[in-house]
């Protein structure tokens, strides 16, 4: 277990590795005259090659991303091109908005998932019924425009909830979690579907087994061999379609910021690439698939406590 | 391999065999859906639009009118203007042409990537595939908007590109399917055969496995084909797409700009995107069942024999513990429903064992899970009377069997290492009928659950109540599937093939033990079983079955001695043809040992 943990681990170091060199490579390859943009139209040849200088442009390629690297290697991801704010800086306060919105909607997502995916395995018909529409719904929708719809009845017809704006946790965390429930919402809709039919498939393979008919007949409860013993063999897929659904939600939460307005990773990477600003856009890089990485490891671990085969090899 | 040998006859359309017929009923299948086919209809009507958009279109999808900002719905606007003044159909009828092109180019390249990939890995393994499931775990664990990104700020807002960049993204769906399907279909024999007949690897991937993979394929690719317009939309939405063109998600852009002004905007693009999108899921699900699920029936049992009335194998004059009468079991399908089991009634007195005799399908198990209220729910069961220490337990819904089940009535399985829960320890689950049952602590529980291992014959133990059950054998995992039936000390114990499973040293031991247990306890037992000699060692009485009905019963002296029924005659001389005499049939019949 250790040993494949370790391999997974350096698995997952290569990866970041080989992402940001691929990115660094795409981005300065492709950019243009960015310093040019930098400057302003208004500059003269000579600004423009000083600015190009200042942020090593002049160099070649290899030692660009060499240098940037070896920096990075010390948490120094140096500074945005446009706003001369540390990088650093910038990826740790957005960080928390972002992960909210992934984070609470996975959970959310999950919950509801797990809950409407057990009850449509054991009840089947309407409920089974109602999971099916659901699922088609959530994937067809586009989580954006359910946002839109969302803002347009709760918010602007009703009231009820703030459109856009981001309150910190630590500030108020009623205020807080009103100003994520929609852009959650909106996120945790279509993925709550997904995921409720992977824990309904899931569940009734599970329900399927013969071992458990050897538990009905030691006449245990309905209760206890659905949620204790059916779930328990269902968690392991059901895990994997909650991580995956996590990346999504991270991915997802681009767009869902710039509807709510919320100063998040998803807005900054927008800006970031719109610009062409290459230190914010590693940075934000190195940072989600950082974030993927350890959430697949954490999976990894949770996989072999569900797994005793895999735990005790 | 050795190549240049005797070509094996393999007919070379082997696998267009196997998979002809099946897909010639599934097109037919896909049209009796009605959601298949209102799918498909949605579709033709997309495709045709996005063909046709310049002659259905009442105007420029990019003609902006200031003087006409925002109309409503009108003869003039059939569904208004946005907020540049430009006619929402007409761009919504241009739009459906930029989602088609979007969603078939990111599921093309992904086919092309991904399908080749994953042949080559499934066929040949070795590196190329380590390497190839590196990359993919890899790209899965992308998140694909920063890709895309990405891929947008390095080469600009160039729709077919960036959507094929996508389609990089979305490959390793098609790369797992394919190289899943080719690792099986080299395993079947037709592709050994045909490389020992000399065929090139491309011809065997060609000819062999390229049909076996085509209907998942094309499944995956329907969804995709969705997954791609979403994408599409979203990145129009967020301002990256060409200006240009009329795109679904730039229309949402452009009602999100106008959501104080005029809500109502954000409907038209939205509802097209989600049927559109919905349409392919559906049609992919539905081509999955059309395609994929082909199983019938649930069950093994043959049909019963309706000519044939069944005897009853109820004991005579001493105590009856239990006593089911008139049991039919019936399974609904297609067409019409299987009975399985009809009109059987059977019993047995404490301290009996009754054997229940019949090949596999004669509905035998059937039986012995109807007495114990195991059946699936799809089964319909009922009898006129079901009696247990004399008492009435009829109620329908099955209850009043429930109540029994553990506490009066237990369960030995075939199978004994797929009875067992993978996910947790022995000691758990020998502890949790006990201690609902018998209300017994945590610690008296474990207490008992030594003991009771001890006494099924497992020399430690300690190290088998903390063992998952992978960690312990099929024979030692019987003999605790056992130590838990008789746990709650149950009146009536309901074997069913106990020892087919296990190795033959171990079978005998099993019985013997099976034996010991029920002389110990008094209990009765219901034995199923094919195999005469164990009828002979352990049984009492016997009742035999064919075809869902009791054909023969009586003792086993009587049975052996003067079977009636040729079937019974039958199956006593397939018993004993061709195999040694057994020792314990030629001993005294239930004699000790």
């Amino acid at each position: 277990m250790l040993g494949f943990l370790a391999k997974r681990l350096a698995s997952g170091v290569v990866l970041v590795f080989a992402v940001s060199a691929a990115a660094f490579m795409l981005i300065s390859i492709a950019g243009g005259d960015i310093a040019r943009t930098i400057v302003g139209d208004a500059a003269t040849q000579q600004q423009v090659d000083q600015k190009a200088a200042e942020l090593g442009l002049d160099q070649p390629l290899l030692e660009q991303y060499w240098s940037w690297l070896g920096a990075a290697l010390r948490g120094d991801f140096g500074t945005s091109w446009f706003t001369n704010l540390p990088v650093t800086e910038l990826l740790l306060t957005k960080m928390p908005i972002t992960l909210s919105l992934a984070l609470v909607g996975t959970v959310v997502s999950a919950a509801l998932g797990v809950a409407l995916g057990t009850i449509a395995a054991v009840r089947r018909g309407i409920v089974d019924r109602l999971l099916q529409v659901l699922v088609i719904a959530g994937f067809a929708l586009p989580g954006f425009w359910l946002a839109l719809v969302l803002v347009s009845a709760f918010a602007v017809q009703w009231g009820l909830l703030p459109a856009t704006g981001y309150v910190p946790f630590g500030f108020s965390p009623a205020e807080w979690a009103r100003s994520i429930t929609l852009p959650v919402a909106a996120l945790a809709i279509g993925v709550t579907g997904a995921t409720a039919q992977q824990v309904r498939s899931g569940l009734i393979d599970v329900l399927r087994q013969d071992y458990i008919r050897s538990l009905r007949g030691r006449g245990l409860s309905n209760a206890n061999i659905v949620l204790r013993h059916g779930l328990r063999n269902a968690a392991p897929s059901a895990l994997t379609v909650i991580s995956l659904q996590f990346i999504n939600l991270l991915g997802g939460a681009v767009i869902i910021e710039r509807i709510f307005a919320l100063p998040g990773l998803g807005a900054m990477t927008l800006d970031a690439t719109t610009q062409g600003d290459v230190p914010q856009i590693m940075g934000v890089v190195v940072l989600t698939v950082g974030i993927v990485v350890t959430v697949n490891l954490v999976i990894d671990v949770a996989y072999g406590w569900l797994n005793p085969k895999v735990r005790i090899r | 391999m050795t190549a240049g040998l005797d070509p094996v006859a393999v007919p070379p359309d082997a696998t267009a065999a196997a998979v002809g017929p099946r897909r010639r009923g599934g097109v037919g299948r896909l049209l009796r859906n009605p959601l298949a086919v209102g799918a498909l209809l949605v579709l033709a009507v997309v495709v045709l639009t996005a063909l046709f958009a310049p002659l259905l279109a009442p105007g420029s999808p990019t003609h902006a009118d200031l003087r006409a900002v925002l109309a409503p719905p009108g003869p003039e606007h059939l569904l208004g203007t946005d907020g540049l003044g430009r006619d929402v159909l007409s761009r919504l009828l241009y739009g459906a042409r930029t989602s088609l092109v979007a969603g078939v180019t990111a599921v093309v390249v992904a086919v092309l990537v991904g399908v080749p990939a994953g042949l080559f890995a499934g066929y040949h393994l070795g590196w190329f595939d380590t390497v190839g499931n590196w990359i993919v775990n890899a790209i899965i664990a992308l998140p694909g908007i920063v890709v895309l990104l990405v891929v947008i700020s390095a080469v600009g807002a160039n729709m077919v590109f960036v959507m094929a960049v996508f389609g990089v993204l979305i490959s390793p769906g098609f790369f797992r399917i394919t190289r899943a399907a080719t690792i099986r279909a080299r395993a079947e024999l037709y592709v050994d055969a045909a490389r020992v007949s000399g065929l090139s690897d491309a011809r065997i991937m060609l000819r062999h496995v390229l049909p076996v993979v085509r209907a998942p394929i094309i499944i995956q690719a329907s969804m995709m084909v969705g997954v791609g317009i979403s994408v599409q939309s979203g990145l129009a939405f967020l301002g990256l797409g060409s200006a240009r063109e009329a795109s679904w998600g730039a229309m949402i852009n452009d009602a999100f700009a106008n959501i104080y002004g005029a809500p109502g905007l954000i409907f038209p693009p939205g509802l097209a995107i989600g049927l559109t999108v919905a349409s392919f899921a559906v049609l992919g699900s539905a081509l999955r069942d059309a395609l994929e699920d082909d199983t019938g029936g649930s069950t093994s049992a043959a049909p019963a024999d309706a000519h044939e009335p069944s005897v009853e194998a109820t004991p005579q004059g001493s105590e009856t513990v239990l006593e089911i009468r008139d049991l039919s079991v019936r399974y609904p399908g297609a067409g019409g429903s299987r009975t399985v089991v009809s009109g059987v009634t059977l019993g047995v007195s404490r301290g009996e064992v009754l054997g229940l005799v019949g090949e596999s399908g004669s509905g035998k198990t059937q039986t012995a899970f109807a007495m114990l209220g195991l059946l699936p729910p799809e089964a319909e069961v009922s009898w006129s009377s079901l009696a247990f220490g004399g008492e009435d337990v009829r109620a329908g819904d099955g209850s009043a069997l429930a109540a029994l089940r553990g506490r009066r009535m237990a369960y030995i399985p075939q199978e004994p290492m797929s009875n067992l829960d993978p996910s947790f320890r022995i000691g758990t689950q020998m502890a949790e009928p006990m201690r609902r049952h018998l209300d017994v602590s945590r610690a008296e529980a474990r207490r008992r659950a030594t003991t009771l291992l001890e006494r099924v014959g497992i020399r430690d133990p300690e190290r088998v109540l903390a063992a998952y059950p992978h960690q312990i054998s099929g024979g030692m995992a019987q003999r605790v599937l056992i130590a838990i039936a008789i746990s709650c000390n149950p009146d009536v114990l309901v074997a069913d093939e106990p020892t087919t499973a296990l190795d033959v040293t171990v079978q005998a031991e099993v019985l013997d033990l099976l034996r010991d247990l029920q002389r110990e306890r008094q209990m009765a037992v219901i034995l199923v079983t094919h195999d005469f000699g164990v009828v002979a060692d352990v049984c009492d009485r016997v009742a035999v079955m064919r075809h869902g009905v009791l054909v023969e019963a009586g003792t086993v002296t009587e049975l052996f001695g003067r079977p009636q029924h040729p079937y019974t005659r039958m199956l006593l001389a397939s018993t004993l043809e061709g195999k040694e005499p057994r020792q314990r049939l030629l001993e005294p019949l239930g004699g000790a040992r």
